[in-house]
């Protein structure tokens, strides 16, 4: 996978995940052109569409559109899969996941999709897993202090 | 202090957290910029705060701007110092900023390199993860050789979660370095059997994307995967198997032989569709790579199509669309498989999804053959009619005219046909494809002769009828079709009807409106149709017409001359005085329509697409030759291409001058005519055809069983299904006359029958209905083969193309934590071997374009190795085991080894030592090997007999402790003496500074890149038991020297350095500084801070230090051969100065070694205890040194084109060996 992106109906960036290195000019370029060409999409069309050398497979969760772009020999069904595994993952962990949950924790998406997806491919195959691993880091983050409740052992002495 | 801090935390009461920015963004919708652009001001201030919760909230709100498209990329310091946290929460944070914002060209990825490094030895697996996770998005090629090794030890960690990431970011590493592939690649092997199956899913992962681009160098893995696809359940890995087995059959049919069954099996067995149509297109993939003599696969196809099939069924949107691209893929081998299936496809013309319908388009184009063509196309323009949406329609006409045109219009029977099908397109309005039909049009007409006169009869209907087309809107792209119908009536005007009206309606008041290219055209047929009109009267002797088609043309040739086209303009003038000239002659009663038709005659023929490229450089002309006379200098590499050209010319010399004569045209083209009389294979004009231009008439349409009462004349409406059924019923009667006819050759002669089919294909067997002949398209004579050029030079897989079954070679081993690779390749490193310090200073320096051909030399000498010694070869295999070990070794070596918080060091394994102690065995044998293997060393080393042979007298007045026999003279390879003392250990590092609790020691080198920078590498390391943090580096800047700060920091900021050093630990950071002159050596003040943390206390403490830039740090090791050497001295623009060094009491090679390392000199010669050395600095001056010793005296003669740095440079070289 070359890079995954959500975008609203509003044409809205909400996350990014780039596994291939390109500058953020050459980034912004290919979001404005993909999430036009997919927002041009009537529903009803196949979620499978060619561009440039590269085929993109997208589906719409509610008011959210999860795009990724594959190379020529990779299995569209499959990444439809992935996107749906990420759904269902955001899910989980959110209890039942709308929008708003992306935009106010979207650390927390980019988190999980880590999880889930390492530099384009698919890392765990169990939910139960990247389930657990997330929520033993969020337990390891909570265990920690928060800085400035932890300033006074800290900082101050 | 205290109270600094708590004020800050109060104000962070205040500070927006993430949520507080997405909602401020949320309600400021109108002035979005605005207020983002003061909370970008209040992250700056955030920023400059100590806190690093503060810092790491700031960045956090960054990383959601970045995702805005705000340019956050000057905060990428502040990235790095949140990634440096202690803390997993803010750690986590910087670590996502960092994936998120980074790319190759942010340049404090090169102060991360110590930072990663800890965080994926750390002992909590979430450290390692996140930064693994961090490294596959902004790992660059410095970090992949960098950090290689360590993330290859993470592949065998205990903990699944890391082995899994691991696995997975070294095909990234592979990517980016290159060399890491062939010693990472048994442990990734072992992977494959990991007990865990998220690993072992990694690897196979892993193994496939790289197999996908270079099959050929993993097939002998081929047998351990057939095994995971038929033990897996796993569908995603059962997936990428059978993609990896679906790129290597090609090269191996066999291995296609033996997946067939299985394949076939799980697409009965399995219910996951992602599954099934990866395993169709991977049989398809192995029935196109076997050959087509598998009777017993059409099984297979039937198979495949079957499900295709149901999948194209499904109401299931996507499953119809890859089911519609998997059949296009069996349709290029297997054509009749899916031609049966063609009504199916036919149906998807109506879905509504626009995606599919443009599949089975694509579809069509491949299934037409001679029999269904018309019927596909009937139906493809009934869709036409039915379409909705411009963009759709207008595909459908491509689609058709592709659909006709394909391979030479080999499936079109009937041409009428198809000129009456362009006709019918023109009437669609508003399509963007007006000069596709015009060009199809000038095509057919141009190279179908038989088809002429029934264009121009419905070329000239269309020029009637012209107010059709253009009707209402100007820019209306349909009437380009004009241009082509004006053309073709004025080009084969001897095929009209009636030229007179043609004219006429070509000079209507209303063409005027068209474009003006297309008016050009009308003003220049008309002046043909002229002539054409001319010679009837004039036959006809009817002198009264010829005159009034004269007036004709005077009258409304006017219009045209005030175009404000200037072509038509041109043109216009042009053509009006001609005609005045004429009709003044046709006023004297003079016959003039003989000349004027002799302006337009001639037949123009097509040329091929790729003429112009083709045609050969006639002999003499030498493109690369100078047309002026070259400086002089570069005469002796003029030679080459001129001989290039010599060679080749025979080949295709068929001399073609620039002058020839009308005589040899003549006789060349008339060879030519015999030549293609005789080649069996060129269509010829039939005679029929040729008859029909010698005779000008009514009746001159050449179609036998065509009725012309068909309505020509009427425009609008459809023609071509009559000629479909024409078509039919003519088909029909020739099959009838076929069987009459082979009924009565089968009774003849037996056995001869199908001798003139073209193939076994029973569409084949439609003949045309009349013979056409598509005029070939002109290729110069002698043209040459075309030459394509092939893949893509720049893709990146490419350089992974390595083979995997070639046992390692020392010199692929991968580097491991250095400070600096400088430092392990100096000549310090080679001790136990007593290789030459040049030698490796040569390897050090080679760049990264030639470190391919580097490595290929390796391997080559991997292979000579393998031979040479087998008995090392266990060892060998051993290798990646040792790695580690070997390189704490040679660390040890340079006294270093404490500096690091070693994470290769915590990982030895004691059971591999005795491997690692084999080790430098074997470099002993291999070097030597290495120097002979290349051929300029070889010479070099003659060279150096040569004038050692010469030395040898004058040196008789010298006295040598060394080198009084023969027998070490001839072991001397490239100034190394077998038998000499090992190298005692050096370091370039040298104390800064020091007190009870840290100590700072410091090397400084130029950097390559850039002439103007040198890197500071300072190792701070904790002497005291506490923990020392918040350290930060100042130095007080010279006019000439600077410190280089992070964008936006005063010019009094100091640097935090990166980390913290808990007791005992030492670590490395680096600093930039820019230099101006670097003549004179320079000192800076500088002070460090820091805080020093106990459990009862933490007090602030400083550290002052001087930072001493000599000369020789601006120096780097560069080599030189012996001839530019020689040429550098020659020229003359150096000045000399020498030095003398009594007393010192060391072997000359000790002596080389040390001023090769600690002054970054390589040696060019050396001879005996006389050598020559070369450096360079960061700003491009020369310094060479010719070292002479004798008898505890050392004299160097130096020269440079720097004066004042050459003195300093010596002086420094004193200084060193008056230490010693």
């Amino acid at each position: 996978m070359q890079f995954m992106l959500l975008f609203s109906r509003q044409g809205k960036l909400r996350l990014q995940k780039w596994y291939v290195p390109l500058c953020d000019k050459e980034k912004k370029k290919i979001t404005r052109e993909l999430v036009q060409t997919v927002l041009a999409r009537k529903p009803k069309m196949c979620s499978f569409l060619e561009w440039r050398d590269l085929k993109i497979v997208y589906k719409r969760y509610a008011s959210l559109y999860f795009c990724c772009a594959i190379e020529d020999q990779d299995n569209e069904l499959i990444t439809l899969e992935i996107i749906h595994r990420y759904v269902e993952l955001l899910d989980k962990y959110f209890g039942s996941v709308c929008e708003l949950d992306i935009i106010f924790n979207f650390e927390k998406a980019y988190f999980i999709l880590d999880e889930f997806l390492l530099g384009g491919e698919a890392q765990e195959t169990s939910k139960k897993n990247v389930l657990k691993a997330i929520e033993q880091a969020d337990l390891l983050q909570e265990s920690q202090p928060e800085d400035w409740g932890g300033l006074a052992n800290d900082e101050i002495l | 202090m205290a109270l600094k801090i708590v004020k800050g935390s109060i104000d962070r009461m205040f500070d927006k957290n993430l949520q507080d920015l997405v909602r401020g963004i949320r309600n400021h919708k109108e002035d979005e910029a605005k207020y983002i652009s003061t909370c970008i001001d209040e992250i700056k201030q955030e920023l400059k705060q100590d806190n690093i919760a503060v810092k790491a909230n700031a960045v956090c709100k960054l990383t959601y701007l970045q995702m805005l498209g705000y340019d956050v990329s000057w905060a990428a310091f502040n990235i790095v110092e949140v990634m440096s946290s202690s803390k997993f929460t803010y750690k986590r944070i910087g670590y996502l900023a960092a994936s998120q914002c980074f790319h190759e060209g942010t340049d404090v990825i090169m102060l991360t390199t110590n930072q990663i490094r800890k965080d994926l030895s750390s002992p909590n697996q979430y450290d390692t993860g996140v930064a693994l996770t961090g490294l596959s998005c902004f790992v660059t090629p410095d970090l992949a050789r960098d950090l290689a090794n360590d993330i290859m030890t993470l592949m065998s960690h205990t903990k699944p979660y890391i082995r899994k990431k691991a696995v997975l970011i070294m095909y990234k590493v592979f990517l980016k370095y290159p060399e890491s592939l062939r010693p990472a690649f048994p442990r990734l092997k072992e992977k494959l059997e990991d007990p865990d199956p998220g690993v072992q899913s990694a690897a196979v992962n892993v193994i496939c994307e790289l197999a996908r681009r270079n099959p050929k160098n993993y097939l002998s893995l081929a047998p351990l995967f057939f095994k995971l696809m038929t033990s897996s359940t796993n569908n995603w890995v059962l997936i990428k198997i059978i993609k990896l087995f679906g790129a290597l059959t090609p090269l191996e049919p066999r291995l296609g032989k033996k997946l067939i069954e299985p394949l076939t099996n799980l697409i009965h067995s399995t219910s996951a569709m992602s599954l099934l149509y990866e395993c169709v297109n991977t049989v398809i993939a192995v029935l196109i790579s076997l050959s087509s003599g598998m009777p017993n696969h059409s099984a297979s196809i039937q198979l495949c199509v079957q499900k295709l099939r149901i999948l194209i069924e499904d109401s299931d949107q996507n499953l119809k669309y890859l089911g519609l691209l998997a059949m296009s893929k069996i349709l290029k081998t297997h054509p009749k498989s899916v031609q049966s299936h063609k009504d199916l496809i036919l149906q998807c013309l109506d879905d509504k999804d626009e995606s599919i319908r443009l599949r089975a388009l694509d579809l069509l184009y491949g299934m037409v053959s001679k029999k269904n063509l018309m019927e596909i196309v009937k139906k493809l323009m009934l869709h036409v009619d039915k379409a909705e949406g411009t963009t759709y329609r207008d595909e459908l006409l491509t689609k058709i005219i592709d659909i006709c045109s394909q391979s030479n219009y080999q499936y079109i029977t009937n041409f009428e046909w198809y000129i009456s099908i362009l006709v019918e397109l023109t009437r669609l309005e508003g399509t963007r494809h007006g000069h596709l039909i015009a060009s199809q049009m000038l095509d057919v007409a141009i190279r179908v002769k038989a088809i002429r006169a029934f264009a121009v009869a419905q070329m000239a209907t269309l020029l009637d009828n012209a107010h059709l087309l253009t009707g209402n809107t100007q820019r209306n792209g349909i009437c380009e079709v004009l241009y082509a119908a004006a053309w073709i009536c004025g080009e084969f005007a001897e095929h009209l009807e009636d030229p007179m009206l043609t004219l006429e309606a070509m000079l209507r008041p209303k063409v005027a409106t068209l474009p003006g290219h297309i008016q050009a055209v009308y003003v220049q047929n008309a002046a043909k149709l002229f002539a054409t009109v001319l010679q009837k009267h004039e036959g006809e002797t009817d002198s009264q017409a010829a005159q009034e088609t004269s007036q004709l043309l005077i009258d409304r040739l006017p219009l045209f001359v005030q175009s404000a086209n200037l072509e038509v303009q041109e043109r216009a003038s042009c053509i009006l005085q001609l005609v005045k000239y004429i009709q003044k002659l046709q006023q004297k009663n003079v016959e003039v329509a003989e000349e004027v038709t002799a302006l337009f005659a001639g037949e123009l023929n097509p040329v091929a697409p790729k003429a112009q490229k083709k045609v050969p450089i006639p002999e003499g002309l030498d493109l690369d030759a100078w047309i002026n006379e070259p400086p002089s200098e570069s005469e002796s590499e003029d030679e080459k291409p001129k001989a290039v050209f010599a060679k080749e010319e025979p080949k295709h010399s068929r001399s073609r001058h620039t002058e020839v004569d009308e005589k040899e045209l003549a006789r060349r083209r008339e060879a030519r005519k015999q030549e293609q009389a005789n080649n069996p294979f060129y269509i010829k004009a039939s005679p029929s055809s040729q008859k029909v231009y010698d005779a000008p008439g009514v009746e001159h349409i050449p179609v036998v069983q065509i009725d012309l009462s068909v309505p020509l004349k009427v425009p609008g409406m459809p023609m071509s299904d009559q000629y479909v059924k024409l078509e039919e019923e003519r088909r029909q009667k020739e099959k009838a006359d076929k069987k009459k006819k082979e009924k009565k050759k089968k009774r003849e002669k037996r056995g001869k029958g199908r001798k003139g089919d073209s193939g076994p294909e029973s569409e084949e067997d439609i003949t045309p209905a009349h013979h056409v002949d598509i005029v070939t398209e002109e290729m110069p004579e002698n043209a040459l083969p075309s030459d394509d050029d092939d893949k893509d030079p720049n893709d990146p897989h490419k350089a992974l193309d390595i083979d995997l079954d070639k046992p390692l070679a020392d010199s692929e081993k991968l580097p491991v934590r250095t400070h600096r690779p400088e430092v392990l390749k100096s000549p310090a490193e080679d001790r136990d071997d007593n290789t030459i310090p040049q030698e490796t200073k040569k390897k050090s320096s080679k760049d990264k374009k030639e470190k391919k051909k580097d490595k290929e030399k390796d391997r080559k000498r991997s292979k000579e190795d393998k031979k040479k010694k087998k008995k090392h070869k266990d060892v060998e295999e051993e290798l990646p085991e040792s790695l580690p070990e070997e390189v704490v070794q040679s660390e040890e070596t340079k006294e270093v080894v404490t500096v690091s918080s070693s994470a290769a060091a915590a990982t030895v394994d004691s059971s591999s030592a005795a491997a690692a102690e084999s080790e430098p065995e074997e470099l002993k044998d291999t070097e030597p090997d290495d120097t002979k293997s290349s051929k300029h060393k070889k010479k070099k080393q003659k060279k150096e007999k040569e004038e050692k042979e010469k030395k040898k007298k004058k040196r008789h007045h010298h006295h040598h402790h060394h080198h009084s026999d023969a027998g070490a003279e001839d072991s001397v390879q490239n100034g190394t003496v077998e038998d000499e003392e090992p190298l005692p250990p050096m370091s370039n590092y040298s104390l800064l500074a020091e007190n009870s609790y840290i100590k700072m020691v410091c090397d400084i080198q130029g950097n390559h890149q850039d002439e103007s920078k040198v890197v500071v590498s300072v190792i701070f390391e904790n002497k005291s038991d506490s923990f020392l943090k918040s350290m930060e580096f100042n130095v007080l800047d010279s006019l000439n020297s600077k410190l280089q700060r992070p964008d936006g920091a005063g010019p009094h900021d100091g640097l935090t350095v990166p980390f913290q050093l808990p007791p005992g630990v030492s670590n490395e950071a680096r600093f930039v500084f820019s230099v101006q002159s670097i003549v004179m050596p320079q000192k800076l003040k500088g002070t460090l801070t820091f805080i020093v943390k106990t459990d009862e206390s933490s007090t602030h403490e400083k550290l002052d230090f001087k930072l001493h830039f000599t000369c020789t740090s601006y120096l780097i090791t560069t080599p030189c051969y012996s001839d530019a050497y020689a040429k550098l001295l020659e020229s003359g623009d150096l000045k000399g100065s020498s030095l003398r060094l009594e007393g010192v009491n060391m072997p000359f090679h000790h002596l080389l070694a040390r001023i090769c390392f600690h002054h970054h000199f390589s040696v060019v010669e050396r001879i005996d205890s006389c050598a020559s050395m070369y450096s360079r600095s960061i700003q491009g001056h020369h310094v060479c040194l010719l070292v002479k010793s004798s008898d505890q005296t050392v004299s160097i003669d130096a020269k440079c084109d720097e004066p004042s740095l050459l003195g300093n440079v010596l002086d420094e070289i004193k200084q060193t060996f008056s230490k010693c």
